[in-house]
Parts: structure tokens; C-alpha cells; sequence
């Protein structure tokens, strides 16, 4: 079940692995506003409306109840808090979701039957879950659903948020997240925090940082007024651009490191031209299934580029810290010990097993197929997973008569994000970026097809071509994030963040469309 | 490449033509018109809806080349939502198949066959005449109404030159005129382009194709020109269906022992023991009580496509029950519930009493749920290929039906492991399958009397070319080529016989020094060549027998799936090596160009995955042996 996933362009390596198990046999579920490139192979295409969820996975879960097709000696055995997720969905009935997804009721049941009586069943999802203002609610809302079924922690079950970047997932584990140290040790955890001052010699910041969307905040306070961005472009990337904009250009210190030139590094005072990992550089990358893996250097770097290692313990040296040459695999090893999961992977077995998938404690241990394998051990490993119940919540920016369309944004085939990476390689089915629009809404407001339309946000307001898109219903629009210099379609989002996430709620803003005259 | 996505959209007339074949569409997802309420938030699809239908391509595209003459980009688009299969697979399937034009094509269109039977009757001179009354080959002709094409064998041998009038629309029609003269083509043509080309169908000359009719001797052909071959009744009064009743009393292993002991040997061209294959499904039935999505399948290969070749076409014009018959058996012996008889796209008159013969039989029984009332259940569907010969390949041919490019698959898993849909699959050629009710009505021991020891029976030949009296001869194996040719009226043309081709283009040639050698698997064998399809080709001295080579290996040039190297090299190099040596342009001597056409037949003979690529020198290089050509 690809839920909130358009992995046929977005993922398009492993949508052509997901497509070999369609082949043999496999039933494909697409969960989506849009009826994308991906629920075109479906074998169910739930077309829900934007940001209802939530109310589609609880009222799935009181069906697979209702019809008897929960997992009880799953449940029994290994999570907790089930008998309050029971009497919280029970007012999610099929009739409600309906009116709230508009998905037809039948075809609710029928998606929760097959997903129950699945002998085995993967959850995937990608940004449509979670680039919501309540991203963290509709993960729950889906590991509900895995948990209540024991769709998880066995071969072939799962669930599983489909990463962008080959190493996303091995940036979280390294601690790369305000509130956590390397393997998701809390930072506010003083015997936590205590080992690894000890191993630093030095003191750890007792208290959480700030994620993105708070630096941001910072910013309009004079509460940040420094900002050093590593292989990230929020110029183009986040949600209401202007005022992103207004913030990174009101900051006394900007420093920039990237590969490439980007929108932010334009706005920098100091752009540092940095290696580029896949190939530039030595290390390691962890994937979504948690396999780190070896990264090697196969070519220099250009003349007066350097490796990001290089860089900060240079900087760190300026700063007064001398922590002598970078050397990728004794930073490693200097992690094992600190990070359990890693513990057993030495840069030798990394190199002999072809990567391996954490948790690895020791190096007698092979590492994990799936991670939450425990769950099934009886008796019980460590904690239960828990059931915890989110209550549907639809998106901020709210439709009205002034801004009675939404308008959804995502990513196409040929890009990727702001297109730094992409943008300067020939695609043959790059198209100029165009407002998606449904058939019906173009004889609506009487457009052609490439017609010039002002589209306006409460936010802001731009000009784009207009594209029929047969996957697109009446009142539903859809932009691509990756043409800021063509289509700046963040002036129109809204930077509604999740507060646990730090997400802005990308996918749903309210607009309006006019005719647009030129000149 | 670049890739182009069209938003062409299909017209009235092509989603019509669409529709008929696959009934209307059932949301705007799949092409039918868009419910913005039922279609905006949920569709039904994937891959196992996608699955079961899509070995409805190939017919719905028969569908819209019949009813429009060509097929469109908008059609194409729109035939790839009906069935839910990318454009890129649509189009490759389309483009695949020589009778589907890509491209705008009159209504009306003559295809003249310009191939080694009829040219020895003056294939190219009708050309030569056509081009200059109508203009050039593919040019629109007759106000845009009509055109003219040239085209490969039509199966019509015994009647050249041969040619086959098509017209698209709502009634589409297909006539076949032979033997074909300028003025009675263009008359035709004149009548179809301004639409009073006459509905009657056309009528197998039995005559003319079949000399031997009405002898006494004949077992195979005993039935063909004895009556309204559609008419089940006339079958039964003549003796059809006996061996279905007696088949039905001896069960399926009591029919498999006739079988064997009968020592059939199939006559598509590999001689494999018929037999054997059954006895493989045989033993996997008890498989298909356990597993409800096993299935077995009985194909009939009626794509009759070797040059040269006919004796299938004129049994299933002159006596569609006996293949009927012979498959409604098979599927006892196999536990087949379901029967495909794959026809090759030029036989219009066969395919019409096919369908009418299938159509009696379920009415009367003879086909369906339960057969004769004794519980056996089987249906026959009739599938029509579309202009290739690659499809005669058995595993090319599981491929067209499923909707696929006709390429070969590799072997194993052979068809009675994983045939058709991957299920164990028989495939048996037209003539093999009417001599089962034969062996079931004598015996296998009597059946196996006739003939020698190693090829039994008797076997149906193709006899054309130079010859006196062409048409179909049916005779007891071991009868040596001179005799067959005796029986045939003797060599035509001059009357000077300079070589016969024996079994097709895939075949071999003979000098007349070899004409005593018994037609039997083993003595052609002796001499190096084969019985193949059982054409009998006769070439007099008028012919230049270099030009038949290059006809030959155009041939294949053309036919090659395109799959594998060593074929679809191999081909086009030996077409340029002959057009080099007959134009006198030879790189290096002509020793050495010789020497490089063997090469490359050896190649394909060693590396290519089917039977196309391993036969398409054999004549070449059989002409080679007996005569000093270049």
C-alpha cells in the first residue's frame, strides 16, 4: 500500500522492484489525492481529499475490528493501548470517512479487508503523510493500522516511509535532529548526554535545539541571527518563500556549504564549494532499510573544493578545537561504541557483507532484516508498541469562496526537490512547469491548455501555464516544487508546521485561479 | 531517443470499433467517458484486471484495421486505457504485425503476393502492370479509395498468382482473387472502392485445389468438396464425430495408447511424435483437480505461413469439423478445457467456416460444458494472426495470443510445461490434428500400417510451382517424388524441371537427379532435406534460381522477430552477400562471399532461439550443395 506516494516518479528504483512483485502477483493499494503515474498500476485507487488521512486509516481500522480481522494475539501479546484506539475510532464508520475522504464507503471496506487478510502487507508512505501540519498524527494514524493487524516486525510486512535521498535516513541516526544524539539517544537523557561528554572531553547543550521551522521563527525574533546551511536550499524549499526569503536576508551571518551554487548560497556572505558525497568523498550512507553502507572516494574533487570533513575540523580548529586530521574511519569508530545500533559494524565488515542494517551490536552480530522483529519474540522483547489515537484534523489553509481550490504540491519524474541537483540535466519528458488543473475546472474558467493563469495563496500570488491533467478531479490543482526561477510555487504555500515534525504543511494550500493578461 | 507522448485522441468511428470487441468501458480510467462523481475518488485496476485481458489486444486491434484500414495514434492511445498496458507496449504490438499499417491507408487495398510460387506465374508482371495502371506499390490509388501492396505468400499456391482485396468499414470484406489478372484485380478494386464489391464469399474451388477429390483413396481429404463444409449435419452423415463417440468410450488413456500406437508424427515440420506431448499433459492432470487456477490448453497452429504452403487452409475451408473433432479429442486426452485455434490472418474463407463450424458445434453439443452428455467440457475460441510468420512458432504464438510481441520464448520450460497463460500447453499443426479421429476410427496399429516403419500414415502435399495439375495431393508416406509429381500431371512450365523446393522456404532444394527419393521423414533426411510443411515446389529451367534465393532470404529479412542477433544479423547480412554476388559486386572473390553465407548460416543454425533463425539458410545453402550458382 503506497499511501501519500507517487513512487513511480518519485522513487522510480524501487517502484521498478515494487512493479516485479505486481508482476508475480502482488495487489497494489495507492492512496493519493491525485490519481498519479503509480495508481495507474493500482489495483485500488483510494482518491481521498487532501489531508483527510487520518479518517480514512481510523475508519479502516474500525472495519478490519468490525469484521473480525484484527490480529488479537498480536495485539495481546505485543502493543498497548488498545482498548482506547478501539472506543477512539469507533465513531470513524465507513459512512463518516466517505464524507470526509469522499472515497466511496465500499471501496474503504474492501481496501481494509485486503489489507487485513493479507498474508503479508507493506505500508509505504512519502511526503503526503507528512508534509502536513499534523505529519506525525497521520504516521500514527498508519502504524495503527500495521500494529493491529501484525503487519510488522515480519519478512515481507511492514511499514516503511520511502526516503528522498540515499542517506536521510543515516542523517537522523548520526543525531542530525534537534532533540537527539547519534542512534536516537535523547539529548535531555543525562546518563545519555553524560556518555558522550565523556567520550568528547567536552559539554553537551542539555536542552533540545530548535528545528527547522523554529530557526526560521528565531529569525524574526533576533533569536538566531547566524545560520550555517549545509546541502540545503531553503530559499526555494520552504513554505511561504517571501517571508523565508525576508528571514535568510535579514540574518547578519549567512554561510553557505554546497556542491552546487544554489538560491540560498546567492544570499550568503560566505559559500564554502564542498565535495560532493557519492563520489567525492569516503564514509558511509544508511538507506531506508537502515543499511549503512561504504562510500568511497573514486574521484578529486575539483581544484580548491573540499570534503566536508576537511571543512569543519577546520573550522572547528579555528574555533579553537583541535581535533587533528579527518580521517572517515576513525570518526567511525569513534561512534561504535557510542551508538549501540552501530557497534558491530567495522569499516571491514561493512566492506565483506556488502553494508549492513542496524541494529548490529557486536561484530558477531549480522544486523537486522526487519527491525521490529522483537515485537514477535515470546516473551516479549523490550517495550510494547504502542496504539495511539489522532482525530482527523483538516488542513489550515481552508477552502473558502475567495480560495475555493486546493492545491496540492509533490514532484515530478525528471526532478528532484528544488531541482540543485537536477535541473541541469536534459530530461526528454521535462515539461515547462504548468498548473496542474482538472479537464473539467479548464472549461470551467473557460482556459486552454498552456493559457497564463494568476494563481493567488493568502500568501502570494504567481503566474503559471495551465496543464490539463485527467488525474486531477474539479477543485484540485497541483504544482511541482522544482522550478522556483519558472513557477515559485512556495510563494503560495503555508509554513502551518507540524510542531512535533517541524513540517510545514506543503501539501495543502487554498487558491484561487484568474485569467491572466498579458502585458 | 526522444520519447513522445501524444495526446492524439481516438475517433467516434475507432472507440466504436474498440467498443465492439471489448464492450464499453466501464469508467473514465479505462477510457470510457468521464463521471466526474464515480471516477473522482477511487478506480479499479492493476495488474490482475490487466492480466486477464490483455489477450484481447491483438483481436481489438484486428478490430480497428478492419473497421478503419488503419490503425491511429488516437486509436492506439486509446485501445492502451481500454486495456490498461502502456502506449509503448500497445505500439509495439502493433508494430509488430505485418497486416496493421501505423499509418493512413485507403479502405480498399489489393495485396498482390510477389512471392517464389507466384512468381513462377508471373507475379511480377502483374506488378509491373498494377504499378502502371494504378501507380506506385503503397500509393493511394482510385481517388484516394484504393491502394496496392505487394505481399508475402498468401497460402494461395495452387492458384497463382494470387492476391486478396481487403476493405475496412462497418461490413468489412475480404475477397481473395486467384488466379489474379490485371483487369479482373482492377475491376474488383474498381467495385470495392465505390462499394458494390459483392458480399458472396468466396468458394473453395475444389477442383482446382484438391485434383485427387472424390477418389476412393482419399482418407484425410475423403470429406473436402462433399457438401456445404459448414453444415455440422453433412460432417456427421460423412462419417465426423464417430471418433469423438468411440474416443469418449475408450477414455482418455485408451485413446492415448491409439495414439502412440498410430506412431503420428506431427506435420507442422518437426515430425515430433504427437504422442509424447499429449502424454506429458496426460500425466499432469490430477495437478488441475488440486490447483483451480491450473489449466491446460489445446492449440490448433493454423499459421499456415511457410511459403509455398496451403493444405492447411483448404482442410479448414473444406473440412472444418475434422480439426474441430481432432482438438475436442486432444483436450480428452489432456484435461484441456479450453481450445485455441491460431489461423493465420490471411485465410479469411477459413476463418468464416471455422467460425460457423464452431458456432454448430456448441449448438449441437459437440462443443461446450458437457460433450455428448458425457461430462467433458471444452470450447474452442478462434484467434487470428496478423501477417507473421514468426507466429508459427509455438512459443511466438502463446506470446501473440497472450497480447505480446509474437517473439519466441526460450526453451525449456518447454510448451508442455509452460505453454500458453504458463500453463502446459499442446500445440498441434492443422493436419496432425484431423489425422487423430482417423487413427481413432481405424486404430493405431491399422493407421500405422500405412506408410514405412518410421513415418506412418498418410501426408498431405503441397504441389506447386511448374507443374501440371497443382493443388493438394494426399498420399500414403514412402511414395517417392517422382510419383507424386506423375500424380500431379508432371512438371509444367517449360516441362524441363530445374529444382523442386521441398518444405518451404525453411526448406531444402532438390535436383531432378534425387526425384526417386521417398517422401518419408527418414529418406528426405538421407539427402539432406526435409519434409517440412510438405511443399512440393517445382521450378523448370526457365527460372533463375539466384533470384529465388534472393526471394528466399528477403524473405526471412523481413519475417525475423528482430529478438535474437544471430537471426536478425544473420539475415540481412546474407541478403546483401546474394545482392552482391548476383549484381557481380563482390567484397573479396566470390569464393570467399560463399564461404561467408555458410558462416553465417552456421551461426544462426547454432545460436538463435528458434527455428526461424535456425532453418532461414537452409534452403540457401542446400542450393549451395547441388549447384555451382556463383
Amino acid at each position: 500500500m503506497l499511501w501519500g506516494s507517487n513512487a513511480r516518479e518519485t522513487h522510480p528504483i524501487f517502484f521498478h522492484h515494487l512493479l516485479k512483485g505486481v508482476r508475480n502477483g502482488a495487489k497494489l493499494f495507492v492512496v493519493d489525492p491525485r490519481r498519479t503515474s503509480s495508481a495507474g498500476w493500482a489495483d485500488v485507487w483510494l482518491g481521498l481529499d487532501v489531508g483527510s488521512d487520518i479518517s480514512l486509516a481510523n475508519a479502516m481500522g474500525r472495519e478490519i475490528m468490525a469484521a473480525g480481522l484484527a490480529n488479537e494475539k498480536f495485539i495481546q501479546h505485543a502493543t498497548s493501548g488498545f482498548e482506547a484506539y478501539k472506543a477512539h475510532v469507533e465513531k470513524y464508520t465507513l459512512e463518516r470517512a466517505e464524507r470526509e475522504t469522499r472515497v466511496p464507503a465500499e471501496t474503504i471496506r474492501k481496501t481494509a479487508h485486503a489489507y487485513a487478510k493479507a498474508s503479508r502487507a507493506q505500508l509505504c508512505w512519502t511526503l503526503g503523510i507528512t508534509e502536513h501540519h499534523n505529519a506525525v498524527d497521520n504516521v500514527v494514524a498508519l502504524i495503527n493500522l500495521a500494529i493491529l493487524t501484525g503487519h510488522v516486525g515480519r519478512y515481507g510486512s511492514g511499514v516503511c516511509p520511502l526516503r528522498g535521498q540515499n542517506n536521510v535516513q543515516g542523517g537522523g541516526d548520526m543525531g542530525a535532529i534537534p532533540d537527539r544524539l547519534p542512534s536516537f539517544q535523547h539529548v535531555e537523557n543525562d546518563e545519555l548526554r553524560a556518555k558522550f561528554e565523556n567520550a568528547w572531553g567536552v559539554k553537551v547543550p542539555p536542552k533540545r535545539g530548535w528545528h527547522l521551522s523554529d530557526m526560521f521563527e528565531a529569525m524574526d525574533h533576533g533569536q538566531l541571527t547566524t545560520l550555517y546551511v549545509l546541502g540545503e536550499n531553503p530559499a526555494d524549499s520552504e513554505a511561504d518563500r517571501h517571508r523565508a526569503l525576508k528571514r535568510l536576508s535579514g540574518l547578519e551571518f549567512l554561510l553557505v556549504q554546497d556542491i552546487f551554487y544554489t538560491k540560498t548560497a546567492e544570499l550568503a556572505d560566505v559559500v564554502l564549494p564542498a565535495a560532493a558525497g557519492a563520489f567525492e568523498s569516503e564514509g558511509t550512507v544508511t538507506s531506508s532499510e537502515r543499511r549503512v553502507q561504504r562510500v568511497r572516494r573514486t574521484v578529486a574533487p575539483p581544484a580548491g573544493v573540499r570534503d566536508d570533513l576537511e571543512i569543519i575540523f577546520d573550522l572547528a580548529r579555528r574555533l579553537g578545537h583541535a581535533w587533528g586530521t579527518p580521517e572517515p574511519e576513525a570518526i567511525w569508530n569513534e561512534l561504535r561504541p557510542l551508538s549501540p545500533m552501530h557497534g558491530g559494524m567495522s569499516y571491514r565488515r561493512l566492506e565483506e557483507l556488502g553494508g549492513i542494517q542496524w541494529p548490529c551490536y557486536d561484530e558477531s552480530h549480522p544486523g537486522e532484516l526487519f527491525l521490529h522483529g522483537r515485537l514477535w519474540s515470546d516473551p516479549l522483547i523490550g517495550p510494547r508498541a504502542p496504539f495511539i489515537v489522532v482525530e482527523f484534523e483538516p488542513p489550515v489553509d481552508q477552502l473558502d469562496e475567495q480560495y475555493p481550490i486546493r492545491l496540492t504540491t509533490g514532484r515530478r519524474l525528471d526532478d528532484y526537490n528544488t531541482g540543485v541537483q537536477t535541473e541541469r540535466y536534459a530530461s526528454p519528458l521535462r515539461c515547462p512547469e504548468a498548473l496542474g488543473l482538472s479537464p473539467e475546472d479548464g472549461q470551467l474558467y473557460k482556459l486552454r491548455e498552456g493559457e497564463k493563469v494568476l494563481v493567488s495563496s493568502r500568501r502570494g500570488s504567481l503566474i503559471a501555464p495551465v496543464h490539463f491533467d485527467r488525474g486531477l478531479r474539479a477543485g484540485l490543482a497541483f504544482l511541482s516544487v522544482h522550478a522556483h526561477e519558472q513557477v515559485a510555487t512556495n510563494d503560495l504555500t503555508i509554513d502551518a508546521v507540524d510542531p512535533k515534525s517541524g513540517t510545514s504543511e506543503f501539501k495543502a494550500t487554498a487558491i484561487r485561479i484568474e485569467k491572466y493578461q498579458e502585458g | 531517443m526522444d520519447l513522445h507522448f501524444t495526446n492524439a485522441q481516438a475517433t467516434v468511428e475507432e472507440q466504436s470499433a474498440i467498443d465492439s470487441e471489448l464492450g464499453v468501458a466501464e469508467s473514465g480510467w479505462e477510457g470510457g467517458a468521464r463521471h466526474t462523481e464515480l471516477d473522482s475518488h477511487a478506480s479499479y485496476g492493476g495488474a490482475s484486471k490487466t492480466g486477464a485481458r490483455r489477450h484481447l489486444l491483438l483481436p481489438v486491434l484486428h478490430a480497428i484495421q478492419k473497421r478503419i484500414g488503419w490503425i491511429s495514434p488516437g486509436a492506439l492511445n486509446h485501445v492502451a486505457l481500454r486495456l490498461d498496458i502502456a502506449p509503448a507496449e500497445v505500439h509495439g504490438v502493433a508494430s509488430f504485425y505485418g497486416m496493421f499499417s501505423l499509418t493512413p491507408r485507403p479502405r480498399v487495398v489489393a495485396h498482390v503476393c510477389d512471392d517464389i510460387a507466384c512468381q513462377a506465374f508471373g507475379a511480377e508482371d502483374l506488378c509491373a502492370v498494377l504499378e502502371k495502371k494504378l501507380g506506385p506499390e503503397g500509393a493511394p490509388c482510385m481517388g484516394g479509395r484504393a491502394t496496392w501492396l505487394r505481399s508475402n505468400c498468401l497460402g494461395l499456391c495452387e492458384r497463382a498468382p494470387a492476391s486478396l482485396v481487403t476493405k475496412a468499414g462497418g461490413t468489412a470484406k475480404e475477397r481473395v482473387l486467384a488466379p489474379a489478372t490485371p483487369d479482373r484485380l482492377q475491376s474488383l478494386l474498381d467495385d470495392a472502392a465505390s462499394d458494390v464489391m459483392p458480399t458472396a464469399a468466396d468458394v473453395l474451388n475444389t477442383q482446382l485445389s484438391v485434383p485427387q477429390a472424390g477418389s476412393r483413396q482419399l482418407v484425410l481429404l475423403r470429406r473436402v468438396g462433399r457438401g456445404d463444409s459448414a453444415d455440422i449435419d453433412r460432417y456427421q452423415r460423412l462419417g465426423g464425430y464417430e471418433a469423438l463417440r468411440k474416443a469418449l468410450d475408450l477414455g482418455p488413456e485408451g485413446v492415448l495408447k491409439e495414439i502412440t500406437a498410430s506412431k503420428l508424427l506431427g506435420r507442422g515440420g518437426a515430425a515430433f511424435p504427437t504422442a509424447k506431448k499429449w502424454e506429458a499433459l496426460f500425466l499432469q492432470r490430477d495437478l488441475l483437480k488440486s490447483n483451480p487456477e491450473r489449466k491446460h490448453y489445446v492449440i490448433c497452429n493454423a499459421d499456415e505461413s511457410e511459403p509455398g504452403t496451403f493444405k492447411d487452409r483448404i482442410v479448414m475451408e473444406g473440412d472444418p469439423f475434422a480439426v474441430l473433432e481432432g482438438m475436442t479429442i486432444a483436450a480428452l486426452v489432456t484435461g484441456a478445457e479450453q481450445g485455441y485455434i491460431y489461423l493465420r490472418g490471411e485465410y479469411p474463407f477459413a476463418a468464416e467456416r471455422l467460425t460457423q463450424a464452431i458456432q454448430a458445434a456448441r449448438k449441437d453439443g459437440f462443443l461446450g460444458e458437457n460433450i455428448l452428455g458425457q461430462g467433458l467440457r471444452f470450447d474452442i475460441d478462434l484467434r487470428r494472426g496478423a501477417g507473421a510468420y514468426i507466429c508459427g512458432e509455438e512459443t511466438a504464438l502463446f506470446n501473440s495470443i497472450e497480447g505480446y510481441r509474437g517473439e519466441p520464448r526460450n526453451k525449456p520450460p518447454f510448451p508442455t510445461q509452460a505453454g500458453l497463460f504458463r500453463q502446459p500447453t499442446v500445440v498441434n499443426n492443422v493436419e496432425t490434428l484431423i489425422n487423430v479421429p482417423e487413427i481413432i476410427r481405424q486404430g493405431g496399429a491399422a493407421f500405422a500400417r500405412v506408410g514405412t516403419e518410421n513415418s506412418s500414415g498418410s501426408r498431405l502435399f503441397c504441389v506447386c510451382g511448374h507443374v501440371t495439375s497443382p493443388g493438394v495431393y494426399e498420399v500414403p508416406m514412402g511414395v517417392t517424388l517422382r510419383k507424386l509429381i506423375d500424380m500431379a500431371g508432371g512438371v509444367g512450365g517449360t516441362g524441363r524441371l530445374q529444382a523442386v523446393l521441398l518444405g518451404g522456404a525453411a526448406g531444402a532444394f532438390v535436383s531432378p537427379k534425387e526425384i526417386d527419393t521417398p517422401l518419408t521423414f527418414e529418406g528426405v533426411r538421407a539427402i539432406g532435406a526435409t519434409l517440412g510443411s510438405g511443399v512440393v515446389m517445382l521450378l523448370d529451367d526457365s527460372i533463375d534460381l539466384k533470384q529465388i534465393l534472393l526471394r528466399i532470404a528477403a524473405f526471412f529479412r523481413h519475417e525475423t522477430c528482430g529478438q535474437c542477433v544471430p537471426c536478425r544479423v544473420g539475415v540481412v547480412r546474407q541478403e546483401e552477400i546474394l545482392q552482391r554476388l548476383i549484381a557481380g559486386r563482390s567484397h573479396g572473390s566470390k569464393a570467399e562471399e560463399v564461404v561467408m553465407l555458410r558462416e553465417i548460416g552456421q551461426a544462426m543454425r547454432d545460436a538463435s532461439i528458434c527455428g526461424l533463425g535456425q532453418t532461414a539458410s537452409a534452403a540457401l545453402e542446400s542450393a549451395l550443395n547441388r549447384w555451382n550458382l556463383f
